[in-house]
């Protein structure tokens, strides 16, 4: 008889002895992750060459489950480790994942700081609106709207439009997807890998099992329907029209993509210097 | 092959060597006093040398860079005072558990908190040990000349990738702006330790499985071998598990390693120890000077002697007990309330008269001044 051996497209880039996730039923990681795996397949790049970072979060998980040189490092501080991996080994592309709290909240200094100077890096940001793995507290990206179990009579303050911040701060390439367009999302995904120098997607996710129960979504599916319905797709807009309102419409697209000397090259011209050589 | 010369420079200038000489290429720091001067000599030397500076926007960010760039292969380090080294510690703690080597250079300043920026202090001493969280062992080494600030910096940076492990190298606002000779040994004259690299093919490979000298052999970043370095409890692979056999050899993996190599580790100098009655211990600008108290009293027929411990950690402990064999009292001199005297009580016997004598200037005292102290005290 003959043997049939059922592998998953993507299990290769897989850690599979890793499974079963963290990540609960309904969440939107995984979704975002196969996007980013189809994304490294589709451009046909060497496992060998991505190395992939993350602090502390549900996001920060991603890279234990995925088969390539990875680090999972503290809470913050995955934007600068992985700009010293990129300087140590310029040959490397590596990739930043990270929550809403671990990259706007206590990361926030180093990621504009990695987008003025241009940092050869991609920050895949995973905005969920809330503290997931810490069960379910205020984020700096939680709208006024909501509710969390730190802010039960709604945040205290307005949330950070990621999109204007990077932006504003000189990011190279920003976009912003929603679960509910994982093919766009991987396409941008794409651009983002090939990018010269910094960039910045952030993608809104559905975290079902907290932010939705605790905002009255009984279903994961309800949840996701509501993020479908307020991701609204702007083509060729300014990152600061973009809107960022849970009521009517958070702007996604493609909203920074310009070329500029990244800090690598920045870090050559001044070895140049340095060396008394000519540009 | 780089040859040897002969400079007249400081302390910070002497670590700027001894890191270029040692094949330190990536630097990440933020300007704090009295340790801005290495950032700046780093920012010059090293992309002549085919390095990187970067000026991290924090304390945070430039440990993170240094662990990041060492994970890839680079020899890293950062120098910071006090305040700086206090923000450090969670990073410091992130090298810790991923066995990332990087070398970390604390110019102490008087404090606590903001201080005197300017001004020595022999504060940080243990803080160096247990600064960050949780269990761990360190190595940290403590120079008090200009030509010891070159030795102990590329030996800092040997012992980093020998161990696998961070390295605290110590220094002083007074060794920092203190200008002598220095000669800057030639590539021939150095011996050079990098890290060992994996045999294994990457199907067999663990990055954290130990051996008998108990020091993982972990692959950089690019060579194939997909390691996970992770801040999280983990495994020989690397591998998160919430288990209490995982945690325990994991603590004891990080603390072992150092343990049981220690005695490869410690470093201290002694004089007049032989006959001691009395045994003066201090490190650092106060060790010197401390030196050349001992010395000028033995020539009045007192029986004095000094042990200068420069592995501060881990510290010379049976040494210590070897030359205070014969001394009816043992004193500290510090430029604190007193830190070393800790260490210094642990490696001596029960009921051993052990005392600190504290200079509270951030003037360092003369030898002299340093007698009188002690006959008030007397």
């Amino acid at each position: 008889m003959m043997e049939i051996t059922l592998q998953h497209p993507l299990e290769r880039y897989i850690r599979s002895e890793k499974m079963p996730t963290t990540w609960c039923p309904g969440c939107g990681i995984g979704t975002i992750v196969q996007s980013f795996l189809k994304a490294v397949d589709e451009l046909g790049l060497d496992p060998k060459d991505l190395v992939m970072i993350s602090g502390i979060g549900c996001t920060g998980r991603v890279p234990h489950y995925l088969r390539f040189d990875g680090a999972h490092v503290l809470h913050g501080r995955a934007i600068p480790v992985a700009l010293g991996v990129k300087l140590a080994n310029p040959k490397l592309k590596v990739v930043v994942w990270g929550g809403d709290g671990d990259i706007a909240s206590i990361g926030g200094n180093h990621l504009i700081h990695a987008a003025r100077r241009n940092a050869d890096l991609t920050v895949i940001m995973v905005n969920n609106f809330i503290y997931g793995l810490t069960g379910g507290q205020v984020a700096p990206t939680t709208p006024k709207e909501t509710v969390t179990y730190t802010s039960p009579y709604n945040p205290d303050s307005k949330p950070f439009d990621m999109v204007k911040l990077v932006a504003a701060a000189g990011a190279t390439y920003v976009a912003r997807w929603s679960t509910a367009y994982p093919v766009l999302l991987k396409e941008s995904i794409k651009k983002a890998l090939n990018h010269k120098g910094f960039s910045f997607i952030e993608v809104i996710s559905q975290c079902p099992e907290i932010f939705g129960r605790i905002n009255g979504f009984r279903e994961p599916y309800d949840l996701y329907l509501k993020i479908k319905k307020i991701g609204q797709i702007r083509r060729g807009i300014s990152p600061f029209d973009a809107k960022y309102d849970w009521n009517e419409e958070i702007s996604l697209g493609e909203f920074v993509n310009r070329e500029e000397p990244t800090y690598l090259e920045q870090l050559e011209e001044i070895k140049r210097k340095a060396r008394g050589e000519k540009a | 092959m780089e040859k040897g010369k002969v400079l007249y420079v400081n302390g910070n200038e002497a670590v700027v060597e001894g890191a270029i000489a040692a094949g330190c290429r990536f630097y990440a720091g933020y300007p704090i006093t009295p340790s801005s001067e290495i950032a700046e000599e780093m920012s010059k030397r090293l992309p002549a040398v085919g390095g990187m500076y970067v000026q991290g926007e924090d304390e945070l960010a430039s440990i993170n860079m240094i662990v990041g760039a060492s994970m890839a292969g680079a020899k890293a380090m950062t120098a910071t005072s006090g305040p700086g080294y206090s923000l450090m510690q969670e990073g410091l703690g992130l090298a810790i558990a991923t066995e990332t080597p990087i070398v970390i250079v604390d110019v102490m300043r008087a404090g606590p908190s903001t201080g005197i920026a300017s001004k020595a202090w022999q504060g940080d001493i243990m803080q160096a040990r247990f600064g960050s969280h949780s269990d761990y062992e360190i190595i940290s080494l403590y120079a008090s000349s200009v030509q010891e600030a070159f030795d102990l910096t590329v030996e800092a940076f040997n012992l980093a990738e020998t161990y696998m492990t961070p390295v605290i190298l110590l220094s002083d606002g007074v060794l920092a702006r203190m200008r002598e000779r220095l000669y800057v040994r030639g590539q021939n004259e150095l011996s050079i330790v990098n890290r060992k690299k994996p045999t294994e093919s990457p199907e067999s490979y663990m990055p954290y499985k130990r051996g008998e000298d108990y020091i993982p052999i972990i692959a950089n970043f690019g060579e194939g071998y997909f390691v996970l370095r992770d801040s999280l409890t983990h495994d020989e692979r690397g591998y998160y598990y919430e288990r209490p056999d995982v945690q325990a050899k994991f603590v004891l993996g990080l603390t072992e390693k150092i343990r049981r190599n220690a005695g490869k580790i410690y470093r201290w100098e002694e004089a007049y120890t032989d006959d001691a009655e009395v045994l003066f211990v201090a490190s650092g600008v106060m060790g010197r000077i401390a030196s050349v108290m001992v010395r000028e009293a033995r020539a009045e027929g007192k029986k004095w002697g000094i042990f200068r411990p420069i592995s501060i950690w881990p510290f010379p402990e049976d040494a210590l007990r070897r030359a205070a064999r014969n001394a009816s009292k043992v004193i500290t001199i510090e430029m604190s309330v007193g830190k070393l005297i800790y260490p210094v009580k642990w490696s001596l016997r029960d009921g051993q008269d052990v005392s600190v004598l504290p200079w509270l200037s951030y003037e360092p005292p003369s030898p002299d001044d340093l007698l009188n102290l002690l006959e008030v005290k007397a």
